[in-house]
C-alpha cells in the first residue's frame, strides 16, 4: 500500500450556498495516475481548486500529508495571463523552477536545465526566446505544461492539460506524462474529457456527475455498466472512419 | 526672422538653465524628483501586471483625504499622519480586491469618498486664506520640491535604494506572482504575504511622490514609465530595468522642461512620461 499524499475527507465545495460537490471523500496516493471525469459543469476544476488551496471547503476538509505544495507542479484550466505581459518563453518555464531553490528566490543552474529539459520535452526550445504573449494558444498551452512540469517534483496536477494541442503533440504528452508516472513515480492528478485516454493510462479513476459519483481503479471502472456503454458505443464509432475526433487517440494512447 | 528669434530664445534658456543648475536647490529637486520617479517606475511595473494601477490613483487619493484632515487639525508633519492611513487603505483595498467583492468598484468608491471628505474638511475647518491654492497644491503637487534639503535626499534616497535592492533579490517571486497568482499561491508561495508588502511599499511611494506631483499626477509617474518599459520589452527583467531609466529620463528632461518654460515640475514631469510613453507606441505600432 503505497503513501497518501493527500487525503479529501468528505468535503462540500460551494458557491453562493448551491453546492457543486457534496460529501466526497477519496485519497491520492503516491504513484497514482488519477483522472477526474464527468460532464462540463460537474465541478472538476472546482475540485481541483480546492485540492489546491485555492479554494475553501464548506464542509469537511483536505489534508496534504506526504507533500508540500511548493513540490506540486500546476497547470490550470483558464491561463490568465494578458495581451501585453511581457515575458520570454524562457522565463516562463524557469519561473516553475523557482520553488525547487532552497529560498525559493533565485534560479540556479540545475533549475535552468530542469527548464531546458522540459522545453526540448514540449518541443518549444526554438521559440525560448520569443515573447510568450505572441504564441498562439497551442504554444502557450505547450509553454505552461512545460512550467507545470519543471515545477512538479513529486506531483503533477493538471485540467485539461491537451485542449488546444494538436494530434501529435497530444499523442506526446500522454506519453511524456504517462512515463513519467510510471518510471520517475510521478503522482499525476488529471481533469480529462478523454475518457479513452484516461482508461488507458490511468491507475484510477475519480466520476463525478450531479447524482453519483464513482471513486476506484481503472479496473473497478471498466466493470460498471456506463463504462460499457461507453465502450461499446466506442467500438461502433470506430467502424465509422473519424479519424481524429475526441478520443480519436485510443490506438496510440499510452505509451507502453 | 523667425529662426533668428527661435535661436535667441533657445540660447537664453539655456543660458537661464545654466545659471539655474548652479543653485544647489534646483540640484536637489533634480535629484529628488530622478529618485522618486525611479521608485514609483519599478513600483509601476508590478502595480500594471497585477492590474492594480487603479489602486495605485485610488490611494493617492487617499493620501490626499489624510493630507486634508492632518492639515486642518495643524498637524505639521503631514507624512505622520498620511503614510499609516494610506497604507491601511492599501492593506484594507488589496484585501477586497483581493477577495474579489467588489475590486474596482472598491477602490472608486474609497477613493472617490477620501476626496470628498478631504475636500469638504479643507473647506469647513481649514485656512480660508488660500484654500483654492492648498487644494491646487495637494492634488497636482507644489514647488515645495525645489526646497528640498538634504535630510529629503537622504530619506528618499534611501527608500529609492531598499526598493531596487529588494526588487533585485524578489524579481523571480514578482514574475511568479504577477505572471499567475492563483498558480503562485497553490504551489506554496505565501501570496497575501507579498501582497501586504506591495501595499505597503506602495502607499509609501504614493506619500514621498506627493509632494512632488500630488495626488491626481502621482500615478502618472507610477504607471507610464512602466507602460513604455513593458511596450519596448519583450522579456520582464528588461522591463524591470527599462522601466526606472525611463523613468529617470523623463524626470530630468521634465525638471530642465520646468525650468525653461517656468511650468509646475510635477506635471511637467508627467507630461514628458505620458509624451515617452505615446513615442513608444508610435515606435512599436499599435496591436
Ligand atoms: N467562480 C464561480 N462562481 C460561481 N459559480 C461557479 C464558479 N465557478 C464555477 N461555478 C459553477 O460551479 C459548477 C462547476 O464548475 P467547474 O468549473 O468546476 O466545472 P467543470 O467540471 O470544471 O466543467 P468543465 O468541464 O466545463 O471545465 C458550474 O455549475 C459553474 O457554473
Ligand atoms: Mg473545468
Amino acid at each position: 500500500m503505497s503513501k497518501t499524499l493527500i487525503r479529501v475527507n468528505s468535503i462540500t465545495l460551494s458557491y453562493d450556498g448551491v453546492n457543486v460537490i457534496e460529501n466526497l471523500s477519496f485519497d491520492i496516493c503516491e504513484g497514482d495516475y488519477l483522472c477526474i471525469i464527468g460532464e462540463n459543469g460537474s465541478g472538476k476544476s472546482t475540485l481541483l481548486n480546492a485540492i489546491l488551496g485555492l479554494k475553501r471547503p464548506t464542509l469537511g476538509k483536505i489534508e496534504l500529508c506526504g507533500i508540500k505544495r511548493r513540490e506540486i507542479g500546476v497547470l490550470t484550466q483558464q491561463n490568465p495571463v494578458s495581451k501585453d505581459f511581457p515575458a520570454l518563453v524562457c522565463e516562463v518555464v524557469e519561473s516553475g523552477c523557482l520553488n525547487r531553490a532552497k529560498n525559493g528566490l533565485f534560479i540556479n543552474k540545475s533549475a535552468k536545465k530542469t527548464a531546458f529539459e522540459n522545453m526540448e520535452r514540449l518541443g518549444v526550445t526554438s521559440i525560448a526566446r520569443h515573447p510568450y504573449r505572441d504564441l498562439s494558444g497551442g504554444q502557450r498551452q505547450r509553454v505552461a505544461l512545460a512550467r507545470a512540469l519543471s515545477a512538479a517534483e513529486k506531483m503533477l496536477i493538471l485540467d485539461e492539460p491537451v485542449t488546444s494541442l494538436d494530434a501529435k503533440t497530444t499523442y506526446d504528452i500522454y506519453s511524456l506524462i504517462h512515463d513519467l508516472n510510471r518510471r520517475h513515480k510521478m503522482t499525476v492528478v488529471t481533469v480529462t474529457h478523454d475518457i479513452d485516454a484516461a482508461l488507458k493510462n490511468g491507475t484510477k479513476i475519480l466520476r463525478i456527475n450531479k447524482d453519483s459519483v464513482f471513486f476506484g481503479t481503472v479496473d473497478e471502472y471498466l466493470r460498471l455498466d456506463e463504462a460499457k456503454a461507453y465502450v461499446d458505443a466506442d467500438h461502433k464509432q470506430n467502424g465509422d472512419d473519424i479519424p481524429f475526433g475526441e478520443g480519436g487517440f485510443r490506438y496510440m494512447g499510452g505509451a507502453k | 526672422m523667425t529662426l533668428n528669434i527661435l535661436t535667441l530664445n533657445f540660447a537664453q534658456a539655456i543660458s537661464r538653465l545654466g545659471e539655474y543648475l548652479s543653485y544647489g536647490f534646483i540640484r536637489n529637486a533634480l535629484i529628488v524628483t530622478v529618485l522618486v520617479s525611479v521608485s514609483a517606475a519599478l513600483l509601476g511595473v508590478v502595480l500594471v501586471l497585477k492590474r492594480y494601477s487603479l489602486l495605485g490613483d485610488g490611494l493617492s487619493h487617499v493620501a490626499f483625504g489624510a493630507a486634508a484632515i492632518a492639515a486642518t487639525l495643524g498637524i505639521l508633519d503631514l507624512e505622520m499622519i498620511t503614510l499609516p492611513v494610506t497604507i491601511l487603505a492599501a492593506v484594507i483595498l488589496l484585501t477586497l480586491s483581493g477577495k474579489k467583492i467588489m475590486g474596482d468598484a472598491a477602490v472608486a468608491i474609497i477613493s472617490a469618498g477620501a476626496l470628498a471628505v478631504g475636500y469638504t474638511i479643507m473647506k469647513v475647518g481649514g485656512g480660508e486664506a488660500n484654500l483654492g491654492g492648498d487644494v491646487c497644491t495637494a492634488l497636482f503637487g507644489s514647488q515645495e520640491i525645489l526646497a528640498s534639503d538634504t535630510t529629503d535626499i537622504v530619506i528618499i534616497a534611501t527608500i529609492t535604494a531598499l526598493l531596487i535592492v529588494l526588487t533585485v533579490i524578489f524579481r523571480h517571486k514578482l514574475f511568479s506572482l504577477t505572471l499567475d497568482e492563483r498558480v503562485a499561491r497553490a504551489t506554496g508561495t505565501k501570496t497575501g504575504l507579498y501582497n501586504l508588502a506591495i501595499a505597503v511599499v506602495t502607499a509609501t511611494v504614493i506619500v514621498i511622490g506627493m509632494k512632488l506631483a500630488g495626488a491626481l499626477l502621482i500615478s502618472s509617474l507610477i504607471i507610464f514609465p512602466a507602460m513604455s518599459a513593458m511596450r519596448l520589452c519583450k522579456s520582464f527583467k528588461l522591463s524591470l530595468l527599462l522601466s526606472p531609466i525611463i523613468a529617470a529620463i523623463g524626470a530630468l528632461l521634465g525638471v530642465l522642461l520646468s525650468i525653461i518654460l517656468e511650468t509646475p515640475v510635477g506635471a511637467t514631469v508627467a507630461a514628458v512620461d505620458i509624451l515617452i510613453y505615446v513615442i513608444t507606441h508610435i515606435i512599436k505600432g499599435k496591436s
